[in-house]
């Protein structure tokens, strides 16, 4: 029987249980069984991983193996990786061998992982359900008809279908969490300048944020611990010391006063999600702490301006893809202009067209105040709104999406549904705070159903605590998926 | 009608940090292809800009060496158009916030008369790759080592009425950006590049005319040359009733003309918004303090001080300070032998005539300061003319030695011997009959252009040698 967690695996290979070298086996083999059909990664790096791990039995062997040594995971392909092709889900992309490592994959592999391949995603992190990637759309494994959410769908499912112990993500605006929630794993956003971009390719710069996903809290505190930290190549990674969150996360939740933004009850929301919240809240009310009702009424205006923000910012980021140095080339093109115009055509799919003429259009001449500056006030409301909720509360507790599912194909022909989906993960991504989704219950049909925590700037510790006090009295992040319908 | 021109520059200035603005890749002029061009100067997916303190350092002189304000706060921002020397589809630079503000520089012309020229803004940003047409047969090649250089774009108000004001003022920035140490000022490497924006209007009007964009302009003599061809363009455009296209224009020298590069209609929407990559730029106190240690005297306060100390003319002055170099190498001349005004005639004539002549730069020149010091000490106390002193120059520069030693072995030493002196005059006098009789017949006043001649003859026998002062009275007591 194959142990899920991080934690147990990390334990095994230091007792001499297991070897690296067989835990990565033994996920190869289920990849090769299952991926066909769930198709979570777009590249399975056998080799590397591997070599990886012989490296990493012989750091064991040698005792200087450290806690994360051996343990095989998958980084969502948003993260360039030396050597090994970096697709960002994007046919622009799907020739490029990137030639360095992003920061987040050199600290992972200093500290000993074990890479087994590049994970699915929504086409350069744009959408909702995995749909858009160039490699095709991801399978929730707790339903054949079932999205398993964007954009780090890819490694979600990964997770969910216990094809690695961890997996990387990335979150602009619920891109970790909703994946997570709607796989029944754990998935943590830090606070924005916690970890280094360098190497994550842009979406939206100013609210791109790497994160972990995996089963637990205590395993998604275990690589926090090492991807998070300061980083000279990045301007925008704080220079704030690093805490140590294992050791956060004992201790009970008595005194924790956990607000519950009445905003993210409304009627848009699902009577199944709506209760899993609710019997959340009881659990936390029963380890001990206070719940409070509090108010955000800016957070209403928060998706559009994401979307303003966000895809200004993509329009931007996605310029060098022109087909001039790296990336798709159109064999059509004849001159200069022709030479962007197919190359960028061919190489983008819709979702991502669709993004970059609104980004572009925002920023126009004569459109920039009234779009784009507008929406960066509204941004700086929201954050005040949640410094003001902060102040009485110590962490913030609701729904991670407004549905409990979501249907393959049920976005294709109505992105404005898809964006609607993220109004309870945007507004925290705006104001650049920590969340953290983790699963709290089913709805219909046996679907998880996760929560969301939100807490100040730098409260990962809390966060992480309050999910790991959870996840010690309730079995849901335990609970896996029935493969069974896979031949 | 008569027309008033109007002219404002814009300059780039490369600043001469070790590094790009944006990364650690160097930037050395004319090293290989793309050997210069790091992931972050390719614009790979994933890379992040960060920001070369040394290039803030040197805006923040410019800023505080012209007076300017510098902004506590300033914001770097995206400048977005597809070229293919631009890697990342867009440049890094500032827009609504630069790092330095309004200031102002002044101009000194020959007849002594000053102009302020104002500074709008200076900001920082990257320079772009280059695209090189014409290398590969039918295929652009792009050479991306230049791409993230920093420059420092200096953008004036439409301050300057005439060509010769533009450069003047272009000089000066050029005179101030080398002085302080932040542009090595090298036109033809493209270090220091002008674009003109030049408009016409009815003199007396107010309302600024439609200007047009000069660009490719790779000298000060082009600077000049094109903003003349563009005026007379202009007012023969308006006079035969037409209007002025707002464009780009570039200068072709081999022609002297400026062609149209592309219109206000082709322009592009740049799309400018705040690198969220970038945190904004906060310049404190401190910092200003410390990149202006070590400031050098600026050139207004050199001029300056030159008329003051040493009783020069502005213009003079402002000669003397139009390089750091040469400003040092006068003050090095004056501290060995004194009396200013002689060595500014030396510096700005004869050395200044030989190096250009010998296009070298001022630290090769073969002549050093105290050589130069003691060539004019031999003048001052007498031991050679003037005239004598540029042959003498001629041979120090030739590598013949010393002033005294050129003097000793050409045997040039100036004749006081008033024995001597009286031989020379009295055979000319006694060769000049006719010369002498109209001499003596002649006014008082006539008289002492007369003597030129004979003074002119006695020096000829002496080869030179003679001093022209005692011959010039022993001549005018002999004819009486």
């Amino acid at each position: 029987m194959q142990v899920d967690s991080v934690m147990q695996q990390a334990a095994d290979l230091r007792a001499g249980a297991c070897s690296s070298v067989e835990l990565t086996q033994s996920y190869l083999a289920r990849i090769r069984q299952l991926d066909g059909t769930l198709n979570s990664l777009i590249t399975v790096t056998e080799d590397i991983a591997l070599a990886q791990a012989q490296a990493a039995d012989a750091r064991l062997a040698a005792g200087s193996a450290g806690p994360l040594t051996g343990i095989p995971i998958v980084h969502k392909d948003v993260f360039c990786t030396r050597g090994v092709r970096t697709s960002c889900g994007s046919r622009m992309l799907d020739n490029f061998i990137a030639p360095y490592d992003a920061t987040v994959v050199s600290r992972l592999q200093a500290a000993g992982c074990v890479m087994l391949g590049k994970a699915n995603m929504d086409e350069f992190a744009m959408g909702s359900s995995n749909e858009t990637s160039f490699y095709g759309p991801v399978h929730n494994p707790w339903s054949v008809d079932a999205a398993p959410g964007g954009s780090s769908g890819g490694s979600a499912v990964a997770v969910a279908a216990r094809l690695c112990a961890a997996a990387t993500g990335s979150d602009t605006g619920g891109s970790v969490r909703q994946p997570a929630a709607l796989t029944g794993i754990t998935g943590l956003k830090p606070t924005y300048g916690r970890c280094s971009r360098w190497g994550m390719v842009a979406f939206a710069s100013s609210l791109d944020q790497a994160g972990i996903l995996a089963h637990s809290a205590q395993d998604v505190a275990a690589l926090l611990q090492v991807i998070a930290g300061f980083d000279a190549q990045d301007s925008t990674c704080a220079e704030q010391p690093v805490p140590d969150y294992a050791a956060g996360l004992a201790g009970d939740l008595r005194g924790l006063r956990i607000g519950l933004p009445q905003e993210f009850f409304t009627d848009g929301l699902d009577a199944a999600v709506a209760a899993v919240v609710q019997q959340a809240a009881q659990v936390y009310e029963s380890l001990g702490a206070t719940l409070v009702e509090v108010s955000l009424p800016t957070s209403q205006a928060s998706i559009p301006a994401y979307y303003v923000i966000a895809l200004a910012e993509a329009a931007s980021n996605l310029s060098r893809y022109d087909g001039v140095r790296f990336g798709h080339r159109s064999a059509q093109a004849d001159d200069l202009a022709a030479l962007y115009a197919h190359s960028r055509a061919e190489g983008f799919g819709t979702e991502v067209k669709r993004r970059i003429m609104l980004g572009t259009y925002v920023l126009s001449e004569g459109y920039y105040d009234a779009y784009y500056v507008q929406a960066q006030k509204v941004r700086q409301l929201i954050a005040n709104d949640f410094q003001r909720v902060l102040q009485e509360v110590d962490l913030l507790l609701g729904p991670v999406t407004p549905f409990a599912s979501c249907a393959l194909g049920a976005w294709q022909q109505d992105p404005v549904q898809m964006y609607l989906g993220d109004v309870y993960t945007v507004p925290v991504s705006l104001a650049g705070l920590p969340a953290l989704s983790h699963p709290a219950g089913c709805a219909q049909h046996g679907m998880p159903v996760g929560v969301q925590l939100i807490g100040n700037y730098w409260a990962e510790p809390r966060l992480l605590q309050a999910a790991h006090q959870y996840q010690g009295v309730t079995d849901w992040h335990q609970q896996a998926p029935d493969l069974s319908w896979i031949g | 009608m008569p027309w008033e021109t109007v002219i404002g520059l814009e300059i780039h200035t490369q600043l001469a940090t070790c590094s790009k603005i944006f990364s650690g890749s160097a930037i050395m002029f004319g090293a290989e292809p793309n050997t210069q061009a790091a992931l972050v100067d390719l614009g790979m997916p994933g890379v992040l800009p960060v920001l070369n303190q040394a290039a803030v350092q040197m805006a923040v002189r410019f800023g505080y060496a012209i007076g300017a304000e510098i902004a506590s706060h300033s914001v770097f921002a995206r400048k977005h158009y597809f070229y293919p020397d631009l890697p990342k589809g867009y440049q890094i630079s500032q827009y609504e916030l630069p790092i330095v503000g309004r200031g102002v520089v002044s101009l000194v012309s020959e007849d002594g008369a000053t102009k302020s020229v104002g500074v709008t803004r200076a900001h920082l940003e990257e320079d772009a790759g280059k695209s090189l047409h014409d290398v590969f047969g039918g295929m652009s090649g792009i050479d991306l080592n230049r791409a993230g250089t920093p420059l420092l774009e200096i953008v004036s108000e439409p301050d300057m009425r005439s060509a010769a004001e533009a450069v003047a003022y272009a000089r000066k920035i050029h005179r101030i950006v080398t002085c302080i140490g932040i542009c090595d000022g090298n036109l033809q490497e493209g270090s220091f590049r002008c674009d003109a924006n030049v408009s016409v209007r009815p003199l007396g009007q107010e309302q600024l005319g439609t200007r047009t964009e000069l660009k490719n302009l790779n000298s000060f003599r082009f600077l000049h040359k094109a903003i003349q061809f563009e005026v007379v363009r202009q007012i023969n455009i308006l006079e035969e009733g037409g209007r002025i296209v707002q464009e780009t224009r570039l200068y072709d020298a081999e022609r002297d003309e400026t062609r149209s590069m592309r219109s206000k209609e082709e322009a592009n929407d740049y799309r400018y918004f705040p690198d969220p990559d970038l945190l904004p730029l906060v310049i404190d106190a401190d910092f200003i303090a410390t990149a202006t240690t070590n400031m050098p005297e600026l050139p207004d306060a050199r001029v300056a001080r030159f008329q003051q100390v040493f009783g020069l003319s502005a213009y003079v002055a402002d000669c003397l300070t139009s390089r750091r170099a040469l400003a040092d190498f006068f003050e090095s001349v004056v501290a060995f032998c004194g009396d200013a005004t002689l060595v500014a005639n030396w510096v700005l004539g004869e050395f200044s005539a030989t190096l250009n002549k010998a296009d070298l730069a001022l630290a090769e020149a073969p002549v050093s300061a105290a050589d130069l010091a003691g060539l004019l000490r031999r003048i001052q106390d007498q031991t050679i003319s003037g005239k004598i002193a540029k042959q003498v120059f001629a041979a120090m520069w030739q590598g013949e030695g010393t002033a005294d030693a050129v003097i000793a072995a050409r045997g040039l030493k100036q004749v006081t011997d008033t024995g001597a002196l009286a031989a020379w005059v009295d055979e000319v006098i006694a060769a000049s009959s006719v010369q002498v009789a109209n001499y003596q017949a002649a006014a008082a006043e006539k008289r002492p252009k007369m003597i030129g001649f004979f003074v002119g003859q006695v020096m000829k026998k002496s080869r030179g040698k003679a001093n022209p002062q005692q011959v010039n009275q022993l001549l005018q007591s002999r004819l009486g």
